[in-house]
């Protein structure tokens, strides 16, 4: 039975994993003594309109979701209390064929630039910007896949990567981890692609409050920040959620994607519809 | 400086860098593939390696950029190791899980329900001799036995030959599973125990085939199973300590069979059949030395093991009473096929076998026991308690 005391988290299942994830960080936090459960969400929009309205009381939000919180908020204090180390100064690329006519990134002006998701920050928002700053815009070729996602879900990368390949798009935007992690399972050969850009670094996820929370928030966030790699029960769930180490949130890494929202009018039509 | 070259993370430069954080926790890199800085900040980023860009001196641009690497957590803070390879602990915690003995094992993997953990329990040191003795000895049922000699005795014969395989069949069946049953409960620790027990299924595996091939030879249907039989056998089922088991098992039933196995290859009427006793036999003793040594060691251990293994024989006999005991089919089988014959002469020589047989086998079981320290009085009334179905 769960009770009404209990902390209650929206997170997005943008795959199966999703639930093993917060079934374990719900052992280790009543195992801690925090009443906690969870609820999942099948896209960011909903948890966000959710989170507004009172019915979750922290977010474990996309970077997208942390401006669309932000924006719908209308002034409620929004923060951002913790994020994966992993989520710190990451930064995207603009892979082209290595022995293709593209050497340079102004080669791609007018070209069919292959993006993720069209909601995903990593490979499609902010890359476009970083090529829009820097003058070069050209045909967006999007790679839909789970839209709401956010880009959580690996599929629209690797299928620009694919359409790379194959000749369909003469630039494919990926995060940078993912260059090496599609070189690991096979679908890129070594040198077979070079990156002739990489964005500013940004950051990506965080847990998100509004006004701050109810007064549990303080322990959730004591315990998350307790969460040590040495010790072997936690360390499985740290390893599924991809971190080492969790650390104080921060909202300095979203500029890039905040001007990317801004150029592309990304929210606009969301934001028509939020109270 | 750790010097990658152009050896790209994508072409496995990772090892390089995980060989120097062997040496030291802070290093320095420099690489030169065309995607290294790219590549190596986020690889060290999932790593949780905290990674710094340094510039590269002056005119030492082509080498690549250099970075500084402090190593992030490491998963192998509080591993331990699963004992030493050469020889098994006492006591085998279920967190080593299937680890191999002697391996490194990271602190939380998941804890198996491995019950049988103590060496005591279980361990002896001929497990891996006898290992070695039967993957050596291992036969192949298609060569190895002349299945095209020749059947020349009368059929009434050949039904006591079939009786007795379905017998043999019956029995050997609990061999396999009585065994198997306590080898899913070994913690792998005690990796001989485990092999040696797993290559016994094997070998009764084995028997079971070559008895079911002999019995179809000249017949379509099988022999009798009897109540009282499967009754002896499903009361090793129900033993759940692995000593207790062994020695009903190991030291007095397939010592007993050891002895019925020699008499079928000295009297059965034709060469297959002699044969198959033959090399089944062969087998048997490995599983009865095997019983044998580890009762030893425990006896030597835990003194008191022995009253545990005498009450059993005496719970086992009282539970048993009620029952025929070894079917009369089976014991005139015995008689017939030793006979070979309905000639009262043949018959006479077979009864007499068979007698001397179960006297072959009382007195293997007084020897058994006392090499296990029971004094010959005490083995004397045991060995007389035993199945009357032999196993």
């Amino acid at each position: 039975m769960t009770t009404a005391k209990e902390l209650v988290l929206g997170a997005v299942a943008y795959d199966a994993k999703v639930v093993p994830i917060w079934e374990g960080f719900r052992t280790y936090f009543q195992a801690n003594g925090l009443p906690f459960d969870f609820v999942l969400y099948s896209n960011y929009e909903r948890q966000v309109e959710a989170h507004l309205r009172g019915e979750v009381d922290v977010a474990w939000n996309s970077p997208l979701a942390w401006i669309e919180t932000v924006r719908a908020a209308h002034g409620r204090r929004v923060e951002a209390i913790a994020m994966r180390d992993t989520d710190c100064d990451l930064t995207s690329v603009v892979l082209v064929r290595a022995d293709g006519p593209v050497r340079e990134a102004a080669d791609l002006r007018g070209k069919r630039i292959g993006v993720g998701a069209a909601d995903s920050p990593q490979a499609t928002l902010i890359p476009l910007v970083a090529l829009a700053e820097a003058g070069i815009e050209g045909t967006v070729v999007r790679h839909d896949v789970l839209l709401g996602k956010h880009g959580d879900h690996v599929g629209g990368e690797r299928d620009a990567v694919k359409a790379l390949l194959a000749g369909t798009v003469d630039a494919a935007c990926v995060i940078d981890g993912n260059h090496l992690a599609f070189t690991r399972e096979g679908l890129l050969g070594a040198n077979t692609v070079r990156v002739v850009l990489q964005t500013a670094p940004y950051d990506h996820c965080n847990f998100t409050t509004i006004d701050g929370g109810p007064p549990a928030i303080a322990r959730f966030r004591e315990l998350l920040l307790a969460m040590s790699y040495d010790d072997p029960r936690v360390r499985p769930l740290l390893d599924m959620e991809g971190l080492k180490i969790w650390r104080p949130g921060r909202t300095s890494g979203y500029a890039l994607l905040e001007r990317a929202v801004d150029r592309y009018g990304t929210l606009a039509p969301w934001l028509a519809r939020q109270p | 400086m750790i010097e990658l070259g152009d050896l790209g993370l994508d072409e496995g430069a990772h090892l390089l860098i995980k060989r120097a954080f062997t040496a030291s926790s802070t290093i320095t890199v420099r690489g030169a593939s065309p995607t290294i800085a790219i590549d190596l900040p986020a690889w060290c980023r999932a790593q949780g390696h905290r990674v710094e860009r340094l510039d590269p001196l002056e005119g030492d641009r082509t080498a690549g950029p250099v970075f500084r690497i402090d190593r992030g957590p490491d998963r192998w803070h509080g591993a331990e190791r699963a004992g030493t390879v050469a020889t098994p602990v006492e006591r085998a915690p279920a967190r080593w899980g299937l680890a191999a003995r002697g391996a490194l094992v990271e602190a939380g993997a998941p804890e198996l329900d491995l019950p049988l953990s103590e060496r005591r329990e279980v361990w002896a040191d001929e497990a891996a001799r006898l290992y070695a003795q039967a993957a050596a000895a291992q036969w192949d049922p298609a060569t190895a036995v002349p299945w095209d000699a020749p059947i020349d005795h009368p059929a009434e014969v050949e039904d006591a030959v079939v009786q007795v395989m379905t017998y043999l069949i019956e029995n050997e069946t609990a061999a396999l599973l009585v065994p198997a049953r306590f080898l899913g409960r070994l913690h792998p620790q005690f990796r001989e125990v485990m092999q040696l027990l797993a290559i016994q299924a094997a070998d009764e595996a084995r028997h079971i085939e070559v008895f079911t091939r002999r019995a179809r030879l000249r017949r379509d249907v099988l022999g009798l199973s009897t109540a009282g039989g499967q009754a002896s056998l499903a009361s090793l089922f129900d033993e759940p300590e692995f000593a207790i088991a062994s020695f009903l098992l190991a030291v007095l039933g397939e010592g007993s069979f050891l002895s019925l196995l020699w008499f079928l290859r000295d009297h059965a009427p034709d060469l297959c059949t002699r044969e198959v006793a033959r090399l089944a036999a062969q087998d048997e003793a490995r599983h009865v030395a095997f019983g044998l040594a580890h009762l030893q060691r425990h006896v030597a251990e835990e003194p008191a093991l022995r009253d545990r293994l005498a009450g059993a024989i005496e719970r086992r006999h009282a539970a048993l009473a009620h029952t025929s005991g070894l079917n009369a089919e089976v014991f005139d089988a015995l008689i017939l096929l030793a006979a070979g014959s309905w000639d009262p002469a043949a018959l006479r020589r077979g009864h007499a076998a068979v007698v001397e047989l179960q006297r072959d086998m009382d007195a293997g079981r007084r020897q058994r026991l006392a090499r296990l320290g029971f004094a010959p009085e005490a083995a004397a009334s045991l060995a007389a308690l035993h199945t009357r179905n032999f196993m």
